[in-house]
């Protein structure tokens, strides 16, 4: 029943903004709603927490510790960002860059695509699992386009043809496994529950479940933006609103690894030797040198971050891969952590981008001095994201490292030189884009909103310093599901 | 005197499907005018529909029929008619111009038919329903349908090969399974309905901005 409820909150926010999308109170009632998917949210954690798993509808859908923190994460940063487009949508009105009609299809699509996020997390039928990754890239493909450029156009489509076709390696991967699956559970409903198939993974044919499982990396590890099928996760960042890019990076990659983790437990049910690891971990320490290596190389300031996003899915996929305990429970900090500082990040960069009306990084200068809110958020962004400590994020990749460097020790080398590349470029370009002296501003007339990005940022400082019990707990949980 | 077992005649005719499937899926491979395209798109989607009815007769799977119908309503008759109107609002009627000459790409087609074919050799072994020789087509018109995107540069000619993929996929799920639960297919059949109004409006949108359809000229982003 709880699950019904959080489902219909963003349905029926998003028909209402369908309707009403345009009028002045829309912007509010987009943070109302989310509001209430965060609550109905926070109750379906609560009953999680305290019963373990919760269902609903013969099973087809399903909480468990795992997907209930993904659905608390994306249901706080759905939140936050609703908070930031307020301010963002009014100041792009201004600028005569959205009318009404672009508004209507931007509330609308913003809740249908929380929607579908929510249902990626909730459902237990992989079949529905695929129909909602898909639903996510069509909710999102016409915000990519907003504008109306022709870059947004060319990346647009290019986000539409390449995920379109990397999912439809993963409907075939899905196929498959319903092929083997149905030979344990009949056909019909049951036989493609997560939960059912958990319970015979043992007796699944190996063979066709590890094909199976190649095709679902690679048409889901397109979604997460693994190298080489990361070539539309640039462009669709850089070029749709910033907001949109907040909550591609920061929810819909970490969704689609959520489906690429999902199936990598049937594998390791189903194969005595290990075969989905070694894959995930090839992806992701491949993904992390091209990404670092991409950086050095972008003067757009939103491209430069999703190559940041990149190289730590990169990283994710490489903990993922692993194993273990240790290595999953730091993969889903990890997680968090990065979703809350990249959300952070491109809360400021857009308003970066807004008052300096460009996303050149070598006309942008001097933001502490314009503009010292900005100037701080970014800096304290970037010096998060590249694990500095105390934040979060150095916790979980110092223990991803040490992990690495115990059971893998071949991988820690071209890690490490990841790291060190992707933080010397991005400590490189936000000194030179906060320090200085202020030149190119040309926007000074409202006061930056820093809510948004303080809070996140604050959250992911207190976890780098105290990780409370209750919380580790939870994480334990999930991390053990993953094993 | 070996045992001689006939096969029976709907599993013929099965065959005699996945054979023209894969038929068409050439067919599209070298045809260059749009709307021949389309034509023969329809009639994937319709012989599509007869296969899956086949099987449902075949394996005694009432939902197998919802699942025809369903398939014969939006591939044979909706995609091919909202397709159809698009290009005659769009007004474009041009031959299709391929990368590769269409010869090279006939060749190149059969090496990827020869490539599925071994693919699904292990699975269809295991396959114990009655469909196992369809998988190995199923897979081969999916990777055809792949490589008509890649060649074409034109926007309704790539999709149309993202639709004849998604064919591919369909055929797929019913010869080497008993057709994937209901509510798959409907939430499937779905989201392509939905991905169907979004290329309109993306061909609307590309050729007010490029002033064509040539997806060609999109291909600036990262260049900086």
């Amino acid at each position: 029943m709880d699950i019904w409820l959080m489902l219909s909150i963003p349905v029926l926010g998003g028909l209402w903004q369908g309707w009403r999308g345009q009028h002045p109170e829309a912007p509010w009632v987009n943070v109302l709603v989310s509001a209430l998917t965060l609550l109905a949210a926070g109750n379906l954690l609560l009953e999680v927490a305290r019963h373990g798993v919760v269902c609903t509808v013969d099973e087809q859908f399903r909480l468990d510790a795992l997907s209930a923190f993904l659905v608390g994460l994306t249901a706080f940063v759905g939140l936050t960002t609703a908070w930031y487009s307020r301010s963002y949508l009014l100041h792009e009105c201004e600028q005569g860059r959205m009318d009404g009609p672009r508004l209507r299809l931007y509330h609308g699509m913003y809740q249908a695509f929380m929607f579908t996020l929510l249902l990626a997390l909730s459902t237990n039928n992989l079949g529905l699992l695929w129909v909602a990754m898909e639903a996510a890239t069509l909710t999102t493909v016409l915000l990519v386009s907003l504008y109306r450029t022709p870059a947004s156009l060319e990346a647009a489509w290019k986000y539409f043809i390449l995920c379109g076709v990397g999912i439809a390696q993963a409907l075939f991967g899905t196929i498959l496994l319903y092929f083997a699956a149905e030979k344990r559970l009949g056909e019909g409903g049951t036989a493609l529950l997560w939960s059912h198939l958990i319970q015979v993974s043992h007796q699944l044919e190996p063979t066709i479940v590890s094909l199976a499982f190649v095709f679902l990396l690679v048409g889901y590890g397109t979604k997460v933006g693994l190298v080489p099928l990361h070539h539309w996760l640039p462009d669709a960042h850089a070029e749709g609103p910033t907001p949109i890019s907040a909550v591609l990076s920061g929810l819909l990659l970490n969704v689609a690894l959520y489906a690429i983790l999902r199936t990598k437990v049937l594998v390791d049910g189903a194969l005595p030797h290990s075969f989905a690891g070694p894959l995930m971990m090839g992806f992701g320490v491949v993904s992390m040198l091209v990404a670092a290596w991409m950086l050095r190389q972008q003067h757009d300031i939103k491209r430069f971050f999703a190559y940041s996003s990149i190289e730590h899915m990169g990283l994710l996929t490489f903990a993922f891969g692993m194993g273990g305990l240790v290595a999953s429970l730091a993969g889903l900090l990890h997680m968090t952590l990065h979703s809350l500082t990249k959300s952070a990040i491109f809360f400021a960069v857009g308003q970066v981008a807004q008052r300096w009306k460009t996303h050149d990084m070598t006309r942008i200068q001097g933001i502490l001095r314009a503009c010292p809110r900005l100037g701080w958020g970014l800096l304290l962004g970037a010096l998060a994201i590249v694990g500095f400590p105390p934040f979060g994020v150095f916790t979980s990749e110092f223990l991803i490292l040490t992990t690495a460097l115990r059971e893998h020790p071949w991988a820690v080398s071209p890690i490490v030189l990841a790291l060190g590349v992707a933080f010397a470029a991005i400590f490189g370009q936000v000194q030179s884009l906060t320090l200085g002296e202020a030149a190119g501003v040309e926007n000074q007339a409202t006061r930056p909103s820093m809510v948004p990005w303080f809070w996140h940022l604050v959250v992911v400082l207190l976890l780098g310093i105290y990780l409370p019990p209750w919380l580790l707990q939870a994480y334990r949980q999930a991390a053990h599901l993953l094993n | 005197m070996p045992h001689w077992n006939p096969v029976p005649f709907a599993q013929q005719l099965l065959d005699l499907f996945a054979a023209l499937l894969l038929l068409i899926v050439f067919a599209m491979l070298s045809q260059r005018r749009i709307l021949t395209l389309i034509h023969l798109f329809a009639l994937q989607g319709m012989i599509l529909a007869l296969s899956i009815a086949d099987s449902a007769w075949l394996t005694h799977q009432p939902h197998l029929y919802y699942s025809a119908a369903l398939t014969l309503g939006l591939k044979g008759v909706i995609l091919p008619g909202l397709l159809r109107r698009l290009i005659g609002r769009l007004g474009v009627v041009w031959d299709v111009e391929t990368l590769i000459n269409i010869p090279t790409t006939m060749l190149l087609g059969i090496v990827l038919v020869i490539f599925a074919f071994n693919l699904a050799l292990p699975i269809a072994h295991f396959s114990h329903t009655i469909l196992r020789n369809t998988l190995g087509i199923a897979l081969a018109s999916v990777l055809l349908s792949f490589m008509m995107m890649i060649t074409r540069n034109k926007a309704v000619p790539q999709v149309i090969g993202f639709l004849a993929m998604e064919n591919g996929l369909f055929f797929a799920a019913t010869s080497a399974t008993y057709g994937m639960p209901m509510v798959v297919e409907l939430g499937v059949a779905l989201d392509v309905l939905v991905g169907m109004f979004i290329f309109g409006i993306f061909f609307f949108q590309i050729r007010d901005t490029f002033d064509s359809l040539d997806t060609r000229k999109m291909d600036h982003l990262g260049r900086d």
